[in-house]
């Protein structure tokens, strides 16, 4: 063994090599204030290794790029760790940036002879953060697509090539498969490649130069090896142990590590876009300027800050310049947690925001009961959720509806508007409670009290329906207790087996029956029947009479089923329905057949879930 | 104590640490021990879930559709004496793209009596190539390393291919045809079901 590498040795001089990487003197001892450059060779070398693996999984086109991010985080074994571990790491490398930073200018390793080395350092910052700006649109999903949009069009103000540059780095003038193409060949090939060069210089140059002991009489000397390298190593574990934890905030495994939002999709605007947070800074700072003023926030500020970082070996040569750097260094991290802070607190208290990001985590998790229900098709996964009721039912009804009805006192989306309601509050549209409602208290603010203060083709409504045929049958009939209280129950019941809601209790059928029973043939102290107003078309006896009476209610076969609801949308005013008495707008010139479907769905809760754990 | 960047360790041997600067103490086994240890286990989790990744595959089984791997294929009144291919049509999934109603493999049929049939799947054992019928030969001809195989499906010697034509679980339902379509593993003398 020895004589084999001797005979390398000869060839390749790997002794000496190895010696003097290991031997570095340490003067002064080991020490733990030395670690925070090897900690970041070693999350560098962690981003590598995973990314490698990442790679090999993932699939940079709008149509694949989320979807393959998806597989690897649901389906590929560890594949959420894998992911969790890039995605932290790459958080926790940014952190160590800074502390590297800090712990280089207070201790003056900045200065003669080691301006080239300090200068290497923030380049290689640069690099990473440029990394970390690349990576964050890599999964395609709502965040990065939308905070990468912000991140391009900052590009795209740069005086005079801006919109070329914006051009190049999106791949022309809109988001897609370029963009991906060309984030992934940044983030992958051309940064790595150039952080590698940069780090070689740099510990390049720091072997030269040696350490910068704060005071090399602390304690004995000591080598490299194996001391210093003990204490990285347990610094370098320290740092993976941060990232596990982080990993498994949410609970290891599929549902948890790093975050994957819905799949981006450009006609669903995101509002709950921000970058990572250790850009917030950034991102707040832009508010403190107007207009065409934006280039300062953006560029010229952060720009001099930079420039003033690379001048400072000269100013530490200065009388008192050391101690002005470390202020300046304090200060500007002070500035940038406060900032950060502030951006915190901003979205912490805007109520806009909030409803912003549980729209953004409702989406997340569709997504993901949509995925494992149906599969995703050729065409991507964002198809799903715009194919899915449950997701754009709100959206319609606060476009369509949201007018005049409320959907449980809100738009449908979760906003509650300012303009009072002028129509019925749809939120138990078909079940038990809508029609008891309906039958013992038309008038109240859920059914038709609203409408008076609604108005229709220029006239107001009043009381047109809180004291119409309906309303006046009710007082009459279920006011005066003639109608009994199991008569009411059983024609609920009746009822509500007309309307297909998906979350209605099963019928009690001999109940339903009773309450058929009513509906058409009323009791001995109900002469004036449902019948004599609502037409039923049921193949049945009990409706053989044929045609309802004269003061004609809406037809309630199948009420509140999807078919009746599509054609009471399409339009309210047919003869069937409310005829002359109508006061709703017809639909069926304004929705398209599949946004009716979709608004239909919804309604009724018809849209689908995974099948209850048994 | 001389602590100048020259005194760096030059001319000890590498089995010695600490050499060359007499200041240096000498170290024991513990800390060199402990700094491959806890290095070791920091660069080996990273690399863990990377290569569980990489191996999900081994890991993955073949989704079933729920079905009981038959296909319906073709009327059996279709058929001839001449063997025709046709394709399988069913539900692919690759990786994360489910395709609806894809071609997921091709067979030849032969009816060979009233109700008896002959049902191979196209691939050729050997390397995987796709078999063609040639009718002047009554065979089957691969074209890429020209295996040979008779109308039953046995190989003609000498042929690269070390096993006869796959042939495939068949079926007649309500005169139609159903075919238990499967992948072979190639290259192997035995039979295996690639799932």
């Amino acid at each position: 063994m020895n004589a084999l590498l001797n005979w390398l040795d000869v060839r390749t001089g790997y002794k000496s090599l190895v010696r003097e990487a290991l031997y570095e003197n340490v003067p002064g001892g080991a020490r733990w204030r030395y670690v925070w450059g090897s900690t970041l060779v070693f999350t560098f070398s962690v981003q590598m290794i995973t990314g490698l693996f990442l790679w090999m999984a993932y699939s940079p086109s709008t149509q694949t790029a989320w979807e393959s991010v998806y597989y690897i985080q649901h389906e590929m074994t560890f594949g959420w760790l894998l992911r969790g571990i890039h995605h932290f790491t790459a958080q926790a490398m940014v952190v160590l940036l800074a502390v590297h930073l800090m712990q280089v200018v207070i201790d003056g390793a900045y200065k003669a002879p080691r301006e080239v080395n300090f200068w290497l350092g923030l380049v290689l910052m640069q690099i990473v953060l440029g990394l970390s700006l690349t990576g964050y649109l890599l999964p395609w999903d709502q965040k990065g697509y939308w905070a990468t949009r912000v991140a391009t069009n900052i590009a795209g103000i740069t005086p005079v090539i801006g919109p070329q540059v914006q051009q190049l780095l999106v791949g022309g003038t809109n988001y897609g498969h370029q963009t991906l193409t060309r984030f992934f060949a940044m983030h992958a090939g051309l940064l790595p490649a150039l952080l590698v060069a940069f780090l070689v210089m740099h510990i390049a140059v720091f072997r030269r130069h040696g350490l910068t002991a704060p005071d090399a009489e602390w304690k004995a000397n000591a080598t490299f090896w194996p001391d210093q390298v003990l204490k990285d190593a347990v610094a370098c574990l320290a740092v993976l142990a941060a990232v596990l934890l982080c990993v498994c905030l949410h609970g290891p495994g599929p549902h948890g590590g790093a975050e994957l939002g819905a799949p981006a999709d450009h006609t669903d605007k995101y509002d709950a876009a921000r970058p990572e947070w250790y850009f917030l800074f950034l991102f707040q700072f832009l508010k403190f300027f107007e207009g065409t003023n934006e280039i300062y926030g953006a560029m010229v500020i952060p720009g001099a800050i930079m420039g003033f970082l690379f001048l400072m070996p000269f100013i530490g040569g200065w009388k008192l310049g050391h101690r002005f750097n470390v202020l300046f260094l304090f200060t500007l991290l002070a500035g940038v947690g406060w900032l950060t802070w502030q951006a915190v607190q901003e979205d912490r208290h805007n109520p806009d925001h909030e409803l912003a990001v549980r729209d953004a985590e409702a989406k997340a998790a569709r997504i993901k009961v949509l995925v494992a229900l149906k599969g995703i098709g050729p065409v991507g996964a964002k198809q799903l959720l715009r194919d899915d009721s449950k997701t754009q039912g709100p959206v319609l009804f606060k476009k369509y509806c949201a007018g005049c009805h409320r959907y449980d006192g809100h738009d449908g989306t979760g906003t509650r508007p300012a303009d009072v309601a002028t129509a019925s509050d749809l939120a138990l549209l078909g079940t038990r409670d809508w029609i008891r409602g309906m039958m013992t208290s038309p008038a109240d603010d859920r059914h038709f009290g609203m409408t008076r203060h609604g108005s229709f083709d220029g006239q107001t409504l009043g009381d047109r329906f809180t004291d119409g045929e309906m309303a006046k049958w009710v007082a009459e009939n279920v006011h005066a207790r003639l109608m009994k209280d199991e008569d009411v129950a059983a024609v609920v019941e009746f009822l509500a087996g007309q309307s297909g809601r998906a979350d209605v209790a099963p019928l009690n059928a001999k109940q339903a029956a009773a309450g058929k029973q009513f509906f058409a043939e009323g009791s001995d102290a109900v002469s004036t029947t449902c019948y004599s107003c609502h037409e039923m078309r049921l193949k049945d006896e009990l409706f053989e009479s044929g045609s309802a009476g004269v003061a004609a209610g809406p037809d309630l076969t199948g009420y509140c089923s999807e078919t009746w609801l599509r054609e009471f949308i399409s339009n309210p005013g047919q003869k069937k329905f409310y005829g002359k008495r109508n006061a709703m707008p017809a639909f069926a010139d304004r929705l398209s057949e599949k946004d009716l479907n979709l608004l239909v769905e919804w309604l009724l809760h018809r849209w689908p879930e995974p099948a209850p754990p048994k | 104590m001389n602590t100048t960047d020259s005194s760096a360790p030059q001319d000890c041997p590498a089995s010695v640490e600490g050499c060359g600067d007499s200041s240096i103490p000498r170290r024991g086994f513990l800390p060199r021990f402990l700094a491959v240890a806890i290095g070791g286990v920091a660069g080996i989790v990273p690399m863990f879930s990377g290569l569980a990744v990489f191996f999900s595959p081994l890991f993955q089984r073949k989704a079933a559709d729920g079905g009981d791997g038959f296909y319906r294929v073709v009327g059996l009144d279709e058929l001839t004496d001449v063997p025709q291919s046709f394709k399988i049509v069913a539900d692919r999934r690759d990786a994360w793209t489910v395709l609806r109603n894809e071609s997921v493999g091709s067979v030849y049929l032969q009816k060979i009596g009233p109700a008896e049939i002959r049902a191979f799947n196209v691939i050729c054992p050997h390397f995987g190539c796709a078999v063609a019928f040639r009718g002047e030969k009554k065979s089957f001809l691969c074209p890429c390393h020209n295996s040979a195989f008779a109308l039953d499906g046995a190989v003609i010697s000498p042929s690269p291919s070390p096993r006869n034509l796959d042939a495939l679980e068949w079926q007649i339902r309500d005169g139609s045809v159903w075919v238990k379509f499967q992948d072979f593993i190639a290259g192997h003398k035995e039979k295996i079901a690639n799932t």
